[in-house]
């Protein structure tokens, strides 16, 4: 028993400072994505969380640029691109409007992204700050981001809890919400800022073009098992932090495994435990509920 | 600027904006913007299997768009189709990431796959290219009619016996097919520009299918020109270009609508 643990959890593991500190940061940050994310699940609006990720990676290159912690910049363009689509795709009602509106700003972000990092690249000549901003690196993080981390994620949790019960009467049934009297469009507003903020922490950790799959995985995965929002929220939470352990760990692991002995990403294992949970929870579902 | 080794970079990058353009049209009617960013975006995956391998990249590209096409499909036919969109894309640019770091060479790789290399096509590029875009648009011409039936009337599509899946699943290798073409030129996630931002354009100076897509190749291959062009004088990289202009169409397609609106009412 002792040595089956002891090789799925390689000597050093719990010492370690930089597993420590990106376990601590990876769970703030997949607690706040997970909460946000399972409005965005309910609201559909899984593109417009991918498209502020991929806009951030301009952002996150920026603050590279500018000498700042990236965090900044991903906190700052996202911000603007969800005010940017709101301002485009407020006027349609129809999803595939929004989508439209929301492709707009990607297209443009992006190319705003390709510009910054070829300038990073042609200005300092380091070549591996593209794949970081990119693609992520949770054994990076610096512990000077933690007070950050936790800032910009309890702004978006306050936000999300603040606004729990009427955002979720305008998430399931806009005119319902409407009928009631709700402000629908500043709801959608002030939510489009707190997805702004998970994605931006969500993409410090597991990279910019990676950032939604902790936003949407574990949520829709919770969604899958679960109807109560709550309890979706919850079980979102714990899913998301179990994704991102097991990522870190075995991310340690690879360092022993082929082919080059330099270790895996840890955003690979991370998205591709929550694709395999979201896939388990389908088939789960449809089996118990759907038969 | 029109010399040697950028003639190459004219005809590829005319013949990706007229393709691009034309399929864009049923991106933007079918409300598919998602779909066409994630099935590129996925094809970076297969882009850097290639490279690890040391095969040609289109074969990998070929291989991971049609597979992420069928994938997205396939997770999205019952449920939440964006969630399964997203978490198909997310999957395959994890695997991409890994794969990239297997092999010795990052960065450059990294971002020439991601953002393009318009300005590096070599002669050999060429009859690839071109094979696969008179293909592209041979199934256009043929799926032509079911989907913009399908798309506009979906109801009235499954009523006449096409299946809405089938038809779903036929647009989906489509966008696939253009991605494994395009990807090498303007990069997984310019191609998307290319693809929604003229159409959408487009769309909003005329309600009639037929001069919309030729408006939407015109106004492509305007903005790729320009990109080009712009990108050779300052050496800046082609999709922050191709982007930004793309952008500016549709902006300016918007403000067009807005001036005929207060004229009619005025």
């Amino acid at each position: 028993m002792g040595q089956v643990l002891r090789a799925i959890v390689e000597p050093g593991f719990f010492a370690s400072g930089l597993v420590q500190r990106a376990a601590l940061i990876g769970a703030l940050v997949a607690v706040v994505a997970a909460c946000v994310g399972v409005f965005t699940v309910l609201r559909g609006q899984s593109f417009a969380g991918e498209a502020l990720g991929d806009i951030g990676a301009a952002g996150g290159s920026s603050a590279y640029l500018a000498g700042v912690a990236p965090l900044w910049g991903f906190v700052a363009i996202a911000v603007a691109a969800a005010g940017a689509i709101e301002l485009i795709g407020v006027r349609h009602a129809r999803a595939a409007f929004r989508d439209l509106a929301t492709g707009i700003v990607l297209g443009f972000g992006f190319g705003l992204a390709a510009l910054f990092l070829y300038l990073g690249t042609i200005e300092q000549s380091t070549s591996g700050e593209p794949v970081t901003i990119l693609f992520g690196d949770v054994f990076l993080l610096d512990s000077s981001l933690l007070p950050l981390v936790a800032g910009f994620g309890a702004v978006a949790l306050a936000l999300v809890l603040v606004l729990y019960r009427p955002l979720l009467l305008a998430s399931v049934s806009g005119e319902l919400a409407a009928a009631r009297g709700l402000p629908v469009r500043a709801l959608g507003a002030l939510y489009l800022l707190a997805l702004a903020l998970a994605v931006a922490l969500a993409a410090v950790t597991i990279g910019a073009i990676l950032s939604t799959a902790l936003l949407v995985g574990p949520a829709a995965t919770a969604l899958q098992l679960t109807r109560r929002p709550s309890h979706a929220i919850a079980a979102a939470a714990a899913l998301g932090v179990a994704a991102v352990w097991l990522g870190i760990l075995a991310a340690w692991d690879s360092y022993y495994w082929p082919p080059l002995h330099h270790g895996w990403p840890v955003s690979f294992f991370v998205v591709t435990f929550v694709l395999i949970g979201y896939i388990g929870a389908r088939l789960w579902s449809r089996r118990s509920g759907g038969g | 600027m029109f010399s040697g080794f950028m003639t190459n970079a004219w005809i590829v990058a005319s013949v990706v904006a007229a393709v691009g353009g034309a399929v864009g049209f049923f991106v933007v009617l079918r409300g598919s913007a998602f779909v066409a960013h994630a099935v590129p975006g996925g094809s970076f995956a297969g882009a850097a299997a290639a490279l690890l391998a040391g095969i040609n990249t289109l074969i990998g590209l070929a291989a991971f768009s049609a597979g992420g096409a069928l994938g997205i499909g396939l997770l999205g036919r019952r449920g939440r189709h964006d969630v399964a969109t997203a978490l198909a894309l997310v999957f395959m640019l994890g695997l991409g990431a890994l794969l990239l770091s297997f092999t010795a060479q990052d960065a450059p790789a990294l971002e020439s796959l991601l953002f393009g290399e318009v300005l590096g096509i070599g002669a050999n590029q060429l009859a690839p290219t071109l094979a696969l875009a008179a293909g592209c648009m041979a199934a256009l011409a043929l799926l032509w009619r079911p989907l913009l039936l399908a798309s506009v009337l979906p109801d009235s599509a499954s009523a006449r016996g096409l299946a809405p899946f089938a038809v779903e699943l036929a647009f989906l290798l489509l966008v696939a097919a253009v991605t494994t073409m395009t990807v090498p030129v303007v990069g997984t996630t310019l191609i998307f520009s290319v693809m929604i931002g003229p159409p959408a354009a487009a769309r909003a100076f005329t309600v009639r299918p037929g001069v919309a897509v030729a408006l939407s190749v015109a106004i492509a291959l305007a903005v790729v020109w320009a990109a080009i062009a712009l990108s050779f004088q300052t050496n800046w990289p082609v999709g922050f270009f191709v982007g930004s202009g793309s952008a500016c169409a549709y902006t300016l397609s918007r403000g067009w609508t807005w001036a005929q609106s207060r004229r009619r009412r005025g």
